[in-house]
């Protein structure tokens, strides 16, 4: 433990600096993700070929990814947008999904009730389908969030510092209690971040919690009956 | 006054829901329109508000056609209640009431404050109002509803079959409330149910519809009662089973009123009550 003992404050730095790099690529996934899975869940013919190419981005080789990308776009390889850019294309992968199945879950009477009180498409899908996809894209996001973190220390071989940097420089220099470091930081970093996300979400949808909590004992046939 | 003008209505694939439909709907009146399913009453009412638009012909509301006005705007003038409440899940009783005031534009402390009221208006408890739909009892989320569609104070009230999921004693209690209801707050009311009983017992008019939305018979729930237009009718009302076919007889205990089978279906007033529209069918489904 005496090498953790004195690089705290270098494990530390690393961790904000691979949180950062991660929830970038978190959050710009979810943007580009609810327009996508939008699409994908309103045009059936769409929806196939959509899903099955998002879906076949998560199978590119991340080394590969990191190399193609700055190719095709023009940046460079060794930037930190490389590594957010790549650590985006995959959160994408796993959200679109996501999206369209959140889209699929809420209740087509909500959905028509919606129309029948006045909703506008645009305003229905923001305050209505969205908030009530959020359970399942919240648990899409969960998987995200855990495959990103794990995912970002990949940046290390193209000269991203973040905790990868701790199995890299630990491997270089046959230090186990330094890779150990990193991999127990970024188990902690993505406990950590569930979470948050878990804590979010029941703030964001108290409504849930009503459905399975006390909701059932409220119905009792004495309240039915004074009602 | 709502009016279809041969209105029909074919879906997507070729179903023919509607055929050539014309009917007025007078105003400040509930008229109900029952069938079986498959009947197409679900899709008249949805033409209303546009829910549904009409493949030929137009419905016209006070003789200006609804295809002309913005459908949510439309929508917003016109209350709407559905089965199973079509409550929005993540809203409170209270914001689920104030939905069409706050579309409308009203601040979210005088939208709260009407519904409030409202949800007196139905019966509903005040400490109801801060729960969400999933912590309600299903009577009490068709009265939310009923709250709902009354909210912005709609001239025309869409009902479509709003207490077919209840059980049926809170059936019958939200059918009184609801002509309670009307008696205070007079709407042109239009109700879609497949229950004969319930048709009978709600209507001022009725309208009796077949296959395609077709207009089997029309009238009120005398005339229909004591001339069934054919045998389809009094099938369907039961009149040819002796449902509705009543007799007084005298029994150990008193006069009683019996049906074709014998039943006793209820007993006879010594004096003549004020008829009420619940007396003629026996509470059966």
């Amino acid at each position: 433990m005496t090498w953790i003992g004195a690089n705290l404050g270098l494990i530390l730095d690393l961790t904000a600096v691979h949180l950062w790099q991660s929830v970038v690529a978190l959050v710009l996934g979810v943007i580009l993700s609810v327009p996508l899975g939008r699409l994908a869940w309103r045009y059936r013919l769409v929806r196939g070929p959509l899903i099955l190419l998002t879906g076949l981005l998560y199978t590119i080789p991340s080394l590969a990814l990191l190399i193609l990308l700055p190719a095709v776009l023009g940046y460079s390889a060794i930037s930190e947008t490389n590594l957010v850019v790549a650590l985006t294309v995959y959160a994408v992968a796993i959200l679109v999904r996501a999206v369209a199945d959140g889209l699929d879950s809420v209740d087509d009477d909500v959905r028509r009730a919606a129309t029948a009180m006045g909703y506008g498409s645009a305003r229905r899908f923001w305050t209505v389908e969205l908030p009530l996809a959020g359970p399942v894209i919240l648990a899409g996001v969960r998987v995200t969030a855990m495959s990103t973190i794990a995912l970002a220390t990949v940046g290390t071989l193209i000269g991203v510092t973040n905790l990868g940097y701790l199995f890299t420089n630990g491997l270089d220099r046959r230090l186990i209690e330094e890779v150990f470091a990193g991999v127990a930081a970024v188990v902690v970093l993505a406990v950590l971040v569930d979470a948050l996300l878990v804590l979010a979400g029941r703030l964001l949808m108290p409504w849930q919690r009503a459905a399975t909590g006390r909701g059932r004992a409220a119905r009792t046939p004495a309240e039915e009956v004074s009602a | 006054m709502i009016e279809f003008r041969s209105v029909s209505k074919t879906f997507p694939g070729g179903a023919r829901a509607v055929e050539e439909f014309s009917l007025v709907i007078p105003a400040r009146r509930i008229t109900v329109l029952v069938g079986s399913s498959g009947s197409g009453k679900t899709t008249l009412l949805r033409m209303i508000n546009r829910m549904v638009e009409p493949t030929s012909g137009t419905v016209e509301i006070d003789g200006a056609s609804v295809l002309e006005r913005d459908p949510v705007t439309l929508r917003r003038s016109i209350g709407y209640v559905m089965q199973n409440s079509g409550l929005m899940p993540h809203f409170t009783v209270l914001d689920n009431v104030a939905t069409v005031l706050r579309l409308n534009g009203t601040s979210r402390r005088d939208a709260h404050a009407r519904a409030r009221e409202l949800l007196g208006t139905v019966g509903l408890d005040q400490s109801l109002a801060e729960r969400y739909p999933s912590q309600l009892s299903g009577g009490q989320q068709q009265r939310v509803g009923v709250a709902r569609g009354l909210a912005a104070d709609p001239n025309i009230l869409l009902m479509d079959e709003p207490f077919g999921a209840v059980d049926p004693i809170v059936r019958t209690e939200l059918q009184r409330e609801l002509l309670r209801l009307q008696r205070e707050l007079d709407k042109t009311v239009v109700f879609v149910t497949h229950d004969i009983d319930e048709a009978f017992l709600l209507g001022d008019r009725i309208v009796i519809l077949g296959a395609g939305a077709r207009i089997v018979q029309e009238g009120t729930p005398e005339e229909i009662l004591t001339a069934p237009a054919n045998d389809f009718v009094a099938a369907f009302i039961g009149a040819d089973r002796g449902k509705r076919a009543l007799r007084v007889e005298q029994r150990a205990h008193g006069t009683v009123v019996v049906d074709a089978d014998g039943r006793v279906q209820g007993t006879l007033s010594p004096e003549s009550a004020p008829a009420s529209p619940g007396t003629t069918a026996g509470g059966m489904d």
